[in-house]
């Protein structure tokens, strides 16, 4: 059996590389994926812990984030599709009609 | 038993009149709220009559009857109730109040027929007469207070009444400030009595206070210091040196709020509740004193103003004050029902005297000045018959009600065992000054020549309902004492015998006083009569004085003056008393709230800090709008500081 010590650093490798992602990336389609990399690395803490502790509340929390990030999916898909349109760009620096 | 199980009906009636007429009046006719005004403390006055009939029936042990309506207020072990008590006094001080007050009601439509805001006076009148009766009805000293505070009310709002006269409103204020000095002892007498017994009700109180032992002379204890406490507040109220200044100020309102308030009901509210705490008093021998010496002073002190003052309300308001000193004088000397005897009578008479000098003033169409009167005997025959009487009455002449009053207190402020020559001296004293300075209006008013200028003044009597309050009063003034008169030889005094049941407890400690003494002067008659023929004396002697300076030898009074200026400028400027106090406590205190309260504490410190503090949040928005940079990668990379500072704050703590 793998110890799950693999699958913590495995998460934490990710959920870094999709906060880096999300810091460093201009293309707001490209953050957007970074984001989801971020949820799945908490999915796959959630599945080992939940397998090591012999629980089932960590899966289940699992298809709460899996339907949550459907749904953000889509509000999200359809957000960027709008900016796309009226700015011709997926340039997040472009979005800055808030600045001061 | 109806009034008796109903006894909110007796105070209760003029207060729906104060409403109806105040709130809805404004455009009533006269006839309208004359006949709400009238009807409402009629029938309360009616009602005590009918109280009086129930009363008699109760058994000495039902005495006295308390009634409780609601619970006002509750906290922790207190508990103040709307409880109303009748017993003797209250009886004696209901009579007075709805009497005098409702005759006193019926001459202000004659008097105010020409004012205008008729409703609201009336309105103010009503609630004044709601807030006595609370005051003498109540069971508790809180509910005593509502009423304490309400006469002061309404006494500022009738002083005021012609607010657009500066002089009048300055005298409300003045007389507003000066009783709130005095309630601020009363308060605090009020939390000492439930500090030290836990409660305020009379009886629970007198009960404890009776049982404890009487403190020695001079001894200041926890007594002595209710005793003083509640003093200080009958003083301001009372009108008693040295809280008095208001009251001839308070001359400024409408002649009948004059007589009602400033003579006959509210200032007699000081000299009931020593009468009612007499079980305090007279554990207290140091109270005592100082509450004798007090009024022996005032009435003295008063009396000499009174000697040189020209406008006939202001004498008035100086004898009013003076004869207060007399009550206080009886209470002093442990003879409350003289006190409340005296009370009585002065309430017929003074009220008389009052509405007499208004019906003069009407007559000469709003002219006060004495010097500017004269020769009104034969033009005004009615006024002058009924304020001779008053006169005689005030002045101790014999068999008229004053007479029998204050005989009684001479009498006992020299017998009693705690008088003595002294207050006593001071007693008589004024007596003769009294009946000099009200002989002297007499003959200044109604004889000699007339001062007026005859051409621009119609002088007239007034109307009926002026002058029938007048005879009903003078009745009184005449006859109001005889209850008292067959102690004169060696009977029973019945106005005291009636009031003994409530003086009790306080009657067994000055018996107990004169044990001590080889003989009793208390019940020597052929004492009593000696100091009776002395007292007649000074007032024979007062008139006479009176008669020759005004009657005989018109000139000597200017002469007088003339030749003992700085004693007259003393008299006639009422000892400086006003300027003193306005040099000593007025402008300091105006200096201290305009220099240091208003302009250092309010605008530095108070609206700085508020300022500054509103400042202090716009600069730091200033700053911090600088975060809102609308860029979302900042934000994003303050998600993940916040992130992160949080993790290392959990991993710090985890570790630690």
């Amino acid at each position: 059996m793998v110890p799950i010590v693999y699958y913590v650093v495995l998460s934490a490798v990710l959920f870094g590389l999709g906060v880096l992602g999300f810091l460093f990336k201009r293309n707001i389609i490209t953050m957007f994926m970074a984001i989801e990399l971020m949820l799945n690395a908490v999915n796959l803490a959630f599945v080992a812990f939940s397998r090591m502790l012999g629980q089932l509340q960590g899966q289940v929390y699992v298809f709460f984030v899996i339907v949550v990030a459907a749904a953000e999916a889509a509000v999200g898909l359809a957000i960027i599709l709008l900016i796309a349109r009226n700015r011709e760009s997926l340039n997040i620096e472009r979005v800055n009609l808030l600045k001061l | 038993m109806i009034i008796l199980r109903h006894l909110w009906i007796i105070p209760l009636l003029p207060l729906l009149g104060a409403a109806v007429n105040g709130l809805l009046g404004k455009h009533w006719p006269r006839r309208v709220i004359n006949a709400v005004a009238l009807g409402t403390t009629g029938l309360s006055f009616a009602a005590t009559l009918e109280l009086v009939r129930e009363f008699r029936h109760l058994s000495p042990d039902q005495v006295p009857w308390v009634q409780s309506y609601f619970t006002w207020m509750v906290a922790g072990n207190f508990r103040a109730g709307f409880d109303l008590q009748v017993d003797q006094l209250t009886v004696v001080m209901l009579l007075v109040v709805t009497g005098v007050g409702w005759i006193i009601h019926i001459y202000s439509t004659g008097y105010m027929a020409h004012e205008g805001g008729y409703f609201r006076f009336f309105a103010y009148l009503n609630l004044f007469m709601f807030f006595m009766l609370i005051l003498v009805m109540a069971a508790n000293y809180a509910l005593l207070f509502v009423g304490w505070e309400g006469v002061g009310l309404c006494s500022y709002l009738l002083i005021g009444f012609y607010f657009l006269k500066q002089s009048a409103v300055v005298a409300g204020k003045k007389a507003f400030v000066v009783n709130r000095i005095g309630d601020f002892g009363f308060l605090l007498g009020m939390f000492l009595i439930f500090w030290s017994f836990g409660t305020l009700d009379f009886q629970p109180v007198f009960a404890q206070v009776a049982a404890m032992p009487a403190e020695a002379f001079g001894q200041v204890g926890l007594i002595a210091g209710i005793a003083l406490l509640l003093l200080a507040g009958a003083c301001g109220k009372s009108a008693q040196v040295p809280l008095y200044v208001w009251l001839p100020d308070a001359m400024e309102g409408p002649t009948p709020v004059s007589a009602l308030i400033h003579a006959a009901t509210m200032v007699a509210a000081g000299v009931y509740v020593v009468a009612r705490s007499h079980v305090i008093f007279i554990h207290s021998p140091t109270a005592l004193v100082v509450v004798a010496v007090l009024g022996a002073v005032t009435a003295l002190y008063a009396a000499t103003i009174a000697l040189t003052q020209t406008d006939i309300k202001r004498v008035l308001a100086y004898s009013t004050i003076s004869q207060l000193g007399y009550m206080f004088l009886a209470c002093g000397v442990g003879a409350f029902a003289a006190g409340i005897f005296h009370l009585m009578t002065h309430a017929f008479f003074k009220a008389l005297l009052f509405l007499a000098a208004g019906s003069v003033i009407h007559a000469l169409g709003g002219l006060q000045e004495m010097p500017q009167m004269g020769g009104l005997r034969k033009k005004i025959p009615w006024t002058y018959w009924t304020m001779l009487m008053g006169t005689l009455a005030i002045a101790g002449a014999p068999f008229f009600s004053g007479f029998f009053s204050k005989d009684l207190i001479l009498f006992q402020s020299f017998a009693s065992p705690f008088g003595n020559t002294v207050l006593w001296a001071l007693g008589i004293v004024t007596a003769l000054l009294t009946s000099f300075y009200m002989f002297r209006l007499i003959f200044l008013t109604f004889f000699g020549q007339p001062r007026y200028d005859q051409h621009a003044v119609h002088v007239h009597e007034s109307p009926l309902n002026m002058i029938a309050p007048l005879v009903v009063l003078a009745l009184l003034a005449v006859g109001g004492g005889w209850m008292a008169a067959p102690a004169l030889w060696g009977g029973t005094d019945h106005f005291e015998e009636y009031l003994a049941p409530v003086f009790e407890p306080s009657q067994a400690v000055v018996e107990q006083a004169t044990l001590g003494q080889v003989e009793s002067s208390l019940h020597d008659v052929a004492l009593e009569h000696a100091l009776m023929y002395a007292a007649i004396a000074a007032a024979i002697a007062g008139f006479l004085a009176a008669w020759f300076f005004y009657v005989r030898r018109p000139r000597i009074p200017d002469r007088l003056a003339e030749n003992l200026r700085l004693l007259y400028s003393l008299l006639r400027n009422k000892y400086y008393v006003d300027e003193i106090y306005d040099s000593t406590f007025v402008r300091p205190l105006n200096w201290i709230s305009g220099r240091v309260l208003w302009q250092v504490v309010d605008a530095r410190a108070i609206d700085g800090s508020v300022n500054g503090l509103a400042q202090a949040a716009q600069r730091f928005g200033q700053e911090a709008r600088r975060l809102q940079s609308g860029n979302a990668r900042s934000y994003a990379a303050w998600v993940v500081l916040g992130a992160l500072a949080f993790t290392s704050l959990l991993l710090w703590i985890a570790v630690r």
